[in-house]
């Protein structure tokens, strides 16, 4: 599928969408169940709005998702009692397939979300988002509903910069244009359609997010899209624009943490579908510098990209979704 | 479905079931900014509100008022439920809400997101809660309360509504408790002093604006002040100056004088005009009085029925009445000879300031409060 095909086709704006009563009479019609999965770690500020916009306008008035689920890394605030209080249901990552045991992360928390949610869709949302709105649901779930040759949606955002004459760049992050993109451009160029290929917010179908492995930590965005686009191709995706999303600026350092993460996730790809070869086993220390007073510090951070296996692999999840 | 041995405390467990819908209104309505006189983002969320919980005759108007109807049993009479929309917070502003265990916060969530937020929530949870009602409802969110509005948006609705209500319950984020049935009388006004830029310095003395407003000001504080009737000057804002070094050419003055007498705002108004002419004549800057805002002294005796049945409903859900006089959208009606009543939903902090928070917990009694307000309402076929 030519790029220019696809973004035609398969990009959406979430006002498209904006007749929910359509989108659960077509749920309904099909059958579906919706679970929303948002992966916390520290987000007591944000996490009580989301879940009581998403319980109020997305499930008693108009009943889009069947379950609302907080999966969380070990807050040390009150990020599950708020949640727990507005109705959530909410769990300790490490209890969810306790013989499989805990590896703190995200990538780890949506892997676990697989197997205790029972959607047949799983939609994933940040917690920290300050604007949240039932948009950031519907826009994802609606191409799954409406289409289905599609498989993954992910969320696109504008991100209003200095412009003039009307013109003005609309792409992803810092890492997303600095790394990712230059990335997809040399291995999969069909995958630079992908506006924001890092978002936190998309929606998958089960029998995808079951067959794909999940690195526990940053790279997991990026490998999904690799794993999706290798078995599946482009046409699997879509990508709605949300509009405007509000979150925490991250620190420049924090990208870079950021980036070394994607990075490894990246090469085990490229290495895994023969594109690269790397002769020598890759280093899983980052060294980054900073200022006290007049001394020159050094930094370093142990970023490994742990993986967890397609949950399809694991028995437990066997025996409760294909026994 | 509520029946007549419902208590009170049985339909706050019913309200607080649905928690949901209120705070989802509440932190859609509080992130829509809705500086006085550009309420039109919140106007469109209300009416869609209305739309989704099937009111009639849903509409706006000229001013950004937002309306839906519910009707009673015909013959019925007519009750107006009331919350202004506008913030005294810029669009410029983060409107973004936290939502915290037993807090809300975010900026104008008191005065009046949360008014307004249980006013789109009420549609819906008089259906939903199968709430039995013996009136006709309109509900009115009204724009350009606040400030220079004026109470602009009420008195245009009821200058324009071809049938007025029979009665009104004005709703306020806060305080729960808060039972305003009169309206004191009110001068809202703003003084400017500015140096002219032909000023004689070596006449008048080197003097910038601050210094003649705060001459004006004692002078202003020196004005005798009965004890009874209760009356006070309230100075709200001075803004004047940019620097360290150079001498204010401007300042401005903000000031309310409250009275529950008419005749005694209108003596310290005048008397605040004459210390004007005064400073004026005396300094030779320029001076101006501009007037803002005016109510009259009235309202309900405590004995009138609206007001008895309110405080039974406060007292049955053991929250103790602050009685007192309001100067909000009471006063547009007790000037339209319109019995109507003030009520506040939960109690806040640091209200009007970027700190500002709410109670959630209290938010449930707050509209079971307006809930069985409206259900004593006409329950013998005559309006109480």
């Amino acid at each position: 599928m030519k790029i220019d095909q696809w973004l035609e086709s398969n990009t959406f704006h979430h006002s498209e969408f904006w007749d929910v009563r359509q989108l659960v009479a077509d749920k309904e019609k099909q059958n579906l169940k919706i679970s929303l999965c948002i992966p916390t770690l520290n987000e007591e500020k944000t996490i009580g709005k989301e879940i009581v916009i998403f319980r109020s306008e997305l499930m008693s008035r108009y009943p889009l998702i069947d379950e609302i689920a907080v999966v969380d890394s070990g807050s040390t605030d009150k990020t599950l009692e708020v949640a727990s209080n507005y109705g959530a249901d909410t769990y300790f990552s490490g209890d969810i397939l306790p013989e499989e045991g805990f590896k703190r992360g995200k990538g780890e928390n949506l892997w676990k979300a697989i197997h205790q949610l029972n959607g047949d869709i799983i939609v994933y949302v940040d917690a920290d988002i300050t604007n949240i709105h039932p948009r950031f649901v519907t826009g994802l779930v609606a191409p799954l509903i409406y289409k289905p040759e599609t498989h993954y949606v992910k969320a696109f955002y504008d991100r209003p910069l200095a412009f003039s004459q009307g013109i003005r760049p609309s792409g992803g992050g810092r890492v997303t244009e600095i790394l990712t993109r230059p990335l997809f451009s040399m291995f999969f160029p069909e995958l630079t359609a992908l506006m924001q290929p890092l978002s936190g917010e998309y929606a998958v179908r089960r029998q995808v997010l079951e067959e794909i492995a999940f690195p526990i930590g940053y790279g997991v965005e990026i490998s999904h899209l690799i794993d999706v686009y290798t078995r599946w191709g482009l046409e699997a995706f879509a990508q709605t624009d949300l509009d405007k999303r509000v979150h925490r600026n991250q620190a420049t350092r924090d990208l870079g943490k950021m980036a070394f993460g994607i990075l490894q996730a990246f090469i085990n790809r490229c290495e895994q579908l023969d594109m690269v070869n790397v002769k020598s086993e890759m280093a899983h220390i980052l060294r980054q510098f900073q200022v006290n007073g007049e001394q020159i510090e050094q930094q370093e951070f142990t970023i490994i990209e742990e993986e967890r296996p397609p949950m399809k692999t694991i028995k437990s999840y066997q025996e409760k979704f294909h026994s | 479905m509520i029946n007549k041995k419902e208590t009170i405390q049985e339909l706050e467990q019913r309200v607080r079931a649905c928690q949901d819908i209120l705070l989802a209104n509440l932190v859609m309505m509080s992130e829509t900014p809705a500086p006085t006189f550009h309420e039109q983002d919140r106007v469109r969320f209300l009416l869609d509100r209305f739309r989704e919980a099937g009111l009639d005759y849903i509409s706006d108007d000229e001013v950004n008022n937002g309306l839906g109807y519910l009707p009673g049993p015909e013959g019925a009479p007519t009750v107006a439920l009331v919350a202004h929309l506008d913030t005294v917070f810029s669009d410029k502003d983060s409107h973004a809400l936290s939502l915290g265990s037993d807090r809300v916060k975010g900026i104008g969530i008191g005065d009046n997101s949360l008014g307004a937020a249980v006013l789109a929530s009420l549609p819906h949870l008089i259906q939903l809660l199968e709430i039995p009602i013996n009136v006709n409802l309109w509900f009115c969110g009204v724009s350009r309360s606040l400030g220079r509005g004026n109470l602009g948006g009420i008195r245009f609705l009821l200058d324009h509504l071809e049938q007025l209500p029979d009665q009104a319950i004005c709703i306020e984020g806060a305080p729960l408790g808060r039972l305003n049935y009169t309206s004191l009388a009110m001068m809202r006004g703003e003084i400017e002093v500015e140096v002219p830029d032909e000023y004689d310095f070596s006449r008048f003395g080197v003097m910038g604006a601050i210094v003649h407003m705060n001459d004006i000001i004692n002078r202003i504080l020196e004005i005798p002040r009965p004890s009874r009737p209760q009356t006070s000057v309230v100075f709200g804002s001075l803004h004047s100056g940019n620097s360290f070094h150079e001498l204010a050419r401007k300042a401005s003055l903000r000031f309310e004088v409250r009275s529950e007498s008419d005749d005694v705002v209108e003596m310290i108004e005048k008397r605040i005009s004459q210390i004007i002419e005064e400073v004026r004549a005396r300094s030779g800057v320029n001076i101006a009085l501009n007037k803002i805002a005016h109510r009259s002294h009235g309202g309900l005796d405590f004995s009138h029925p609206l007001v008895q049945s309110s405080q039974k409903v406060l007292e049955n859900l053991a929250v103790e009445p602050k009685i007192g006089p309001s100067m909000s959208e009471l006063a547009a009606f007790i000037s339209h000879d319109i019995p109507a009543i003030t009520l506040g939903i939960s109690n806040g902090h640091e209200i009007n300031t970027l700190d500002e928070e709410m109670e959630v917990d209290l938010i449930f009694k707050g509209i079971t409060q307006i809930l069985g307000v409206l259900q004593t309402l006409n329950v013998e076929g005559e309006l109480s």
